[in-house]
Parts: C-alpha cells; sequence; structure tokens
C-alpha cells in the first residue's frame, strides 16, 4: 500500500513544465526518450492554472523562436516559484549574450539545437539537486511556521502537531504546495477530493473553516479568502 | 484515494503513539456506541472490518445472524482531545455491514448513506446547520428536581459563569475534533445553552451530532456537572429543540436561492417546504422521538406546535430566516420541531427525503401563516388548513406507521423495530402514575 502511493505521489512530482512555441518534435521525443513527464503551457497562467498537486518539478523555456516572450515567462515564474523551481533555458548560438545579466532567470542552459544524450543529462543533473522521482524526494513542506512532512502525513505549527482528518491534511498539504495561488472552490474540490465526492463544493469551505480553527488564531490568516473567487494560502504571488 | 487515506490514518496512529482507536457507531435509537481496538489490529480492521456481536445492540438484533462487521470510515479518523497525556486515543465513525459484506440494514448511518446518494443522484448535496440547546445541572439525584447552575437568562452574561466557561471549553474540544461553531450563547431558560454548528453535508453534520453530544457530556462531567439533551426537563420554561437550517446545493449554486422571487425563493425551495409540510405529521416520531419530547411542542414556549409556515414567525414549523444582504449562498430554511434527542441520521434522512418528494412530485406550497398561531381558534386555522404536529408519542407512532415515505426511507428492519420499541414505550408511560395524578386526585377524589 505505502509502496504504491509513493510511487504515485513520485510520478506526480517529476511533472515538468515545457514553455516552448511550438514544442519541436525533437525536444518532445527527447523527453519522451528520457522517462520525464512533461506539459507544454502556452503562457504563465497555463503554467499556474495546470500545475500538478506537487509542483512543477522543473520548467524548460524555449528561446530559440521567440525569446521576448520567453525571459518574461521566466521571469514571471522566479517571480512566482522562487528559486526553488528549477529553470532550463534553450538557447540558440547568437543568443548567447542574452544569457548576460540573467543569471537569476535559469539555472542552467543547453545550447539549440541540442544533442539529446547532453540534453538529457542536463536535465537530469539540474533536478537531482532538488531531489526527482530517482533520487532523494524532498519531503517537507514548509511555509513560516508551518510545516508538512509528506512521508509521516504529519504537520506542525510553530512546533505544536495538528490534528487533522484526511481531508484536511490533503488541502492544507495542496495550499502550502501552492502558496500565494488564488484556487476556486471547483479546482480545490476536484484537485483535492476528486469529482465524486458527495460533499460538494461547499465541503471546501467547511474543511478551510475547520483548518483556520486549527491553525489557531494567530496563523489562521494563512488561508486568505479571496471574494468571490475562493482561496489563497499564504501571501499574495503578485504582491511586490 | 482510499490506499492513501488508509496510509494516513496508519502513519498518524504511528507517529502520534496512538493506544486505542475507538470504533463508533451508532443504534438505532441514536445512541453513540463504541468499541477499542489496538493499533496492531487497525490496518486489518480497515482491510476487512471488525466483527461483533450485533445481537444486544438496540435495533440491531436478527432472527438467523447476530453477528455484523464494523468497517471504520478512515475520513472520520480524529484523535481525541481528552485522552490521556501520553496515552492518545483516537476515534473512527464506523458503518456497520453484514458478514457478506453487504450495508446493514439496521444501521441509521447506511440510511443516510442512501438518501443522500438518492438526492445527489438527482444533482443536490444536502445541507444542514444545527442549533443544539442544552441544559446543564448539578449531578442528579434520584427523585430530585434537577438543578440549574445558574438563573441567567437568554444572552445573559453573568459574571463568574461556571456555565459559560464549560461552553468555552466545550468549544474549544468541537473545534479541535472539526466542528466548527458559529455562535454560542446563554439560552432563555436557567442553565441552558446554546451552541450553533456551522453547516456541512448531512452525513458530515449527523457524525457531528454525535460527537456533539457526547464532547459537551465530557466536558460538563470533567467539572462535576450534569449536560442533558432531554427535550423538556423543567416544568414552566422552554424545553431543549435541535432547530435545523438547511439548503441544497447543485454544485457551486444554491438551488434554493432565485433573485427574481420577490422573497428570493426558488421553486426547489418552495417545492422541498411544501414535502416537509406535507410530511411533518408522519416524521415526528423520528424527529421527536421520546414522550418527554412532546412536553416541549406546546404553545407558548417558542416550540412549534402548527404544520405551517413564515418568513418571520416563530410559532410556525418552518422559518424562512431573511439571508444577511440578500447573500445567496445564506438562501435557508429553518425547521424547528426536531429535539437533540433524536437520531440525526435518521431525523436527516426523512427531512431530506419528505423534501425530495415534493420536489419530484411539485408539491404546492400553501400560503405563509404569518399570524401568531397560538392566538387563533380551531375553525380559523382549519380554514387556513392548518394542522398540528402530532400531540403525544402515541399520536406521532399511529401517523407514522402509515407513512409509506418513512417505510421506505427506514427501510422494514428499522421501521418495523422503531415502532416496536417506541409502543413499549409509550405503554409503560401510560402505566405510570404521576406526581400531578396524586396532586390532583387523592384528595380530592
Amino acid at each position: 500500500v505505502t509502496i504504491a502511493s509513493e510511487a504515485r505521489e513520485a510520478r506526480e512530482a517529476s511533472m515538468l513544465a515545457v514553455f516552448a512555441d511550438p514544442v519541436t518534435p525533437d525536444l518532445a521525443r527527447s523527453l519522451d526518450l528520457a522517462g520525464f513527464s512533461w506539459k507544454g503551457v502556452a503562457s504563465a497562467d497555463e503554467a499556474a492554472d495546470s500545475e500538478p498537486a506537487a509542483g512543477w518539478q522543473g520548467v524548460i523555456i524555449d528561446c530559440t523562436t521567440d525569446p521576448e516572450s520567453a525571459w518574461a515567462f521566466a521571469r514571471t515564474i522566479r517571480k512566482s516559484g522562487g528559486s526553488q523551481i528549477k529553470v532550463l533555458i534553450l538557447v540558440g548560438g547568437a543568443q548567447l549574450g542574452d544569457l548576460q545579466l540573467r543569471d537569476d532567470l535559469f539555472d542552467d542552459f543547453c545550447l539549440s539545437p541540442f544533442h539529446p544524450t547532453e540534453f538529457e543529462a542536463r536535465l537530469r543533473h539540474l533536478l537531482w539537486s532538488v531531489g526527482d522521482a530517482t533520487g532523494p524526494r524532498a519531503d517537507l513542506v514548509e511555509y513560516g511556521q508551518l510545516i508538512l512532512n509528506l512521508e509521516t502525513y504529519q504537520a506542525t505549527i510553530a512546533g505544536r502537531p495538528l490534528d487533522m482528518t484526511y481531508m484536511e491534511y490533503e488541502l492544507l498539504k495542496f495550499l502550502a504546495q501552492n502558496p500565494g495561488k488564488v484556487f476556486t472552490r471547483e479546482i480545490l474540490l476536484s484537485r483535492v477530493w476528486g469529482y465524486e465526492y458527495y460533499g460538494g463544493a461547499r465541503t471546501v469551505d467547511v474543511h478551510i473553516r475547520r483548518l483556520r480553527a486549527k491553525l489557531g488564531e494567530e496563523h489562521a490568516g494563512l488561508i486568505a479568502t479571496v471574494r468571490s473567487v475562493g482561496y489563497r494560502f499564504g501571501q499574495s504571488r503578485w504582491a511586490s | 484515494l482510499l490506499d492513501q487515506h488508509r496510509d494516513y490514518v496508519l502513519r498518524t496512529v504511528e507517529e502520534r503513539g496512538v493506544r486505542l482507536v475507538r470504533l463508533w457507531f451508532t443504534d438505532v435509537l441514536g445512541n453513540l456506541k463504541s468499541f477499542a481496538i489496538s493499533p496492531a489490529e487497525l490496518e486489518n480492521a480497515l482491510e476487512d472490518g471488525m466483527t461483533f456481536d450485533g445481537s444486544s445492540i438496540d435495533g440491531f438484533s436478527r432472527i438467523q445472524e447476530s453477528d455484523v462487521l464494523a468497517v471504520p470510515d478512515p475520513d472520520t479518523f480524529e484523535l481525541i482531545p481528552w485522552s490521556e497525556p501520553g496515552a492518545a486515543e483516537a476515534r473512527v465513525f464506523c458503518d456497520i455491514r453484514s458478514l457478506d459484506g453487504a450495508p446493514f440494514e439496521g444501521d441509521p448511518r447506511q440510511v443516510l448513506r442512501r438518501t443522500v446518494r438518492a438526492a445527489r443522484d438527482q444533482g443536490f448535496t444536502f445541507y444542514i446547520a444545527p442549533d443544539l440547546e442544552f441544559f446543564y445541572f448539578e449531578q442528579p439525584t434520584d427523585g430530585k428536581k434537577p438543578q440549574p447552575l445558574d438563573h441567567g437568562g437568554y444572552f445573559d452574561l453573568t459574571t463568574r459563569d461556571a456555565a459559560g466557561d464549560l461552553r468555552k471549553e466545550t468549544i474549544r474540544k468541537l473545534e479541535q475534533m472539526s466542528i466548527p461553531v458559529e455562535y454560542s450563547f446563554h439560552e432563555d431558560s436557567p442553565s441552558q445553552q446554546e451552541i450553533d454548528l456551522r453547516h456541512t453535508d448531512a452525513l458530515t453534520m449527523a457524525d457531528s451530532v454525535m460527537t456533539f453530544r457526547l464532547v459537551v457530556k465530557e466536558v460538563a462531567a470533567s467539572q462535576g456537572v450534569h449536560a442533558t439533551f432531554m427535550p423538556k426537563p423543567l416544568e414552566g420554561v422552554q424545553g431543549s429543540g435541535m432547530h435545523l437550517h438547511m439548503s441544497l446545493f447543485r454544485g457551486d449554486e444554491n438551488a434554493f436561492y432565485d433573485g427574481d422571487d420577490p422573497h428570493a425563493l426558488s421553486a426547489v425551495a418552495k417545492s422541498f417546504m411544501a414535502g416537509l409540510l406535507a410530511h411533518a405529521a408522519e416524521i415526528t416520531a423520528i424527529t421527536n422521538q421520546t414522550v418527554n419530547s412532546y412536553k416541549r411542542l406546546v404553545p407558548g414556549f417558542e416550540a412549534p406546535v402548527h404544520i405551517s409556515w413564515a418568513r418571520n414567525n416563530r410559532s410556525g414549523l418552518i422559518r424562512v430566516p431573511i439571508a444577511k444582504k440578500g447573500n445567496p449562498l445564506a438562501t435557508r430554511i429553518e425547521y424547528r420541531s426536531p429535539d437533540p434527542a433524536c437520531n440525526p441520521y435518521l431525523a436527516f434522512s426523512l427531512l431530506l427525503a419528505a423534501g425530495m418528494r415534493g420536489i419530484e412530485q411539485g408539491y404546492e406550497l400553501p400560503e405563509e401563516a404569518d399570524a401568531n398561531l397560538f392566538e387563533m381558534d380551531d375553525a380559523a386555522l382549519a380554514k387556513l388548513g392548518i394542522t398540528q404536529l402530532p400531540q403525544s408519542l402515541s399520536d406521532a407512532l399511529r401517523t407514522m406507521e402509515q407513512s409509506e415515505l418513512v417505510h421506505d426511507v427506514l427501510g422494514e428492519h428499522i421501521f418495523e423495530w422503531f415502532l416496536r420499541n417506541k409502543r413499549r414505550e409509550w405503554r409503560d408511560y401510560k402505566t405510570h402514575v404521576s406526581q400531578f395524578e396524586l396532586d390532583r386526585y387523592l384528595r380530592s377524589v
């Protein structure tokens, strides 16, 4: 039981986002052959919307066709996800100059057209440093004084253990893994509960209310209500 | 999902050093039943259920086979906040199954599951929020009237308020057990309290009401106080009710709300109310299941007597509260007759089924009755077509017995057992010679 669910979690955790216009057949084939799960995203909004529960494991940005929007995308990723999300940039030989003064926007780069073996090696090495499916897995989700241990299913706030039902835990985990993002009730319901749940969308409100009570007055503000939209965990991503 | 559920429960037991896991379920009369297993047995219990002899549980006995299975519902797994430090305990609600795995026909939780599923098949989720009233008394002694802790009244903030401290501690424990509280205050009668819960889906709420009653009693007992949900413990003052605020949602939308209606009530809401009114008398034996329940349902104590509805009239059975700022999500109806001594699984099932029958068959909602019905005579009431709720347990049982709706919702097993059990209760009561009779007749006749 444990091994099966860990494998499933690990699979989910290794999803890559690929920003390319378009995703070239070469790129798609290289990713597939190397055994990565990936998803093409056309914009920062789409990257945010289709982000898996465990967050993107890494992001590949192809700067060869439309460098301007590619760099803008890289900037948004950094702003919203901080430096935990590993970014690999694909650049053409004539674009190497563009890398100057943009060191903060990527973790590694690869010359395009690329050699598939080199591309895969760079990608593996990059993801190894955060721990991917084949390496050590990141088991802790931390935000401020909140710590969730994904391996033991335990959570603490300011060192105090939180007693939660399974669904409360799952909801808190999902939110804490996606700080700063606003989720509608439907999205939370489908991502955390799955559609078959009979409690309906208001169930989300019920669980948010319970989580706030359990976090305690001092920390209840970690989960903000965004009027007529849904809920956000932690600070807004877009606040400067 | 189920695998992860189990994982979560097993890991939590291990990580938090849980020594004892209590398996909870409810008998037909709404009493919480429990047996404990050691953590070593939990994995097995989650997988296959635990066998136990159901023959001594009220409403569980059967002719051929007495063994049944308790199958834990892992989503209800929680640590018990009043366990001894260093010896953590947890509880989990169970569904009861026959040994062949089929839902056991005597299990009230399965009745509610079935009813909720039927409503969901029509696209509705049923939400419910109870206002629970109860009394604190000194520890009862036989033959003595219950002694209140204070003589405060509605919303009173009494100094050195023992009951207030109890209430505060109770709310803390409720919140720890995932039961969010909306309001709490001192009610009208001496030592009477009210705690209003925030809405959840009906199954969760029925579990919550079971937990609620235990938490209130536990916290009181820890301070040497007795808490009771008896519907009418003191003569001459208000009794304890469990008003139920109800709504149906279709996904994210409140199906009871219609902005174009002058009262913001949708056709669904009106038919649902019509269903409740049409079947109110039939389901009263379940919503008010004790002899004592009918001493609360009398004129003059803010409890309903007549089967009617109104927007702002607390003498009717159904009240339609005015939602704050016309908030569509808050549109709901309040059903006022049930008392907190009922079996919440069965009561919620019948309320939902009665309302759904109204929707399915397009019942017409009668006129609103906004006059004070207690001041009208029988002729005037008859002209409005307003009838009364059953006047006694005996009345209620007779009406229930004729009800196809109640029979279908409860199933033959519970229907038959309940009637038999409650008739016996009525017979015991009927043969009792009360103090009232002695005072009234002993000397005069």
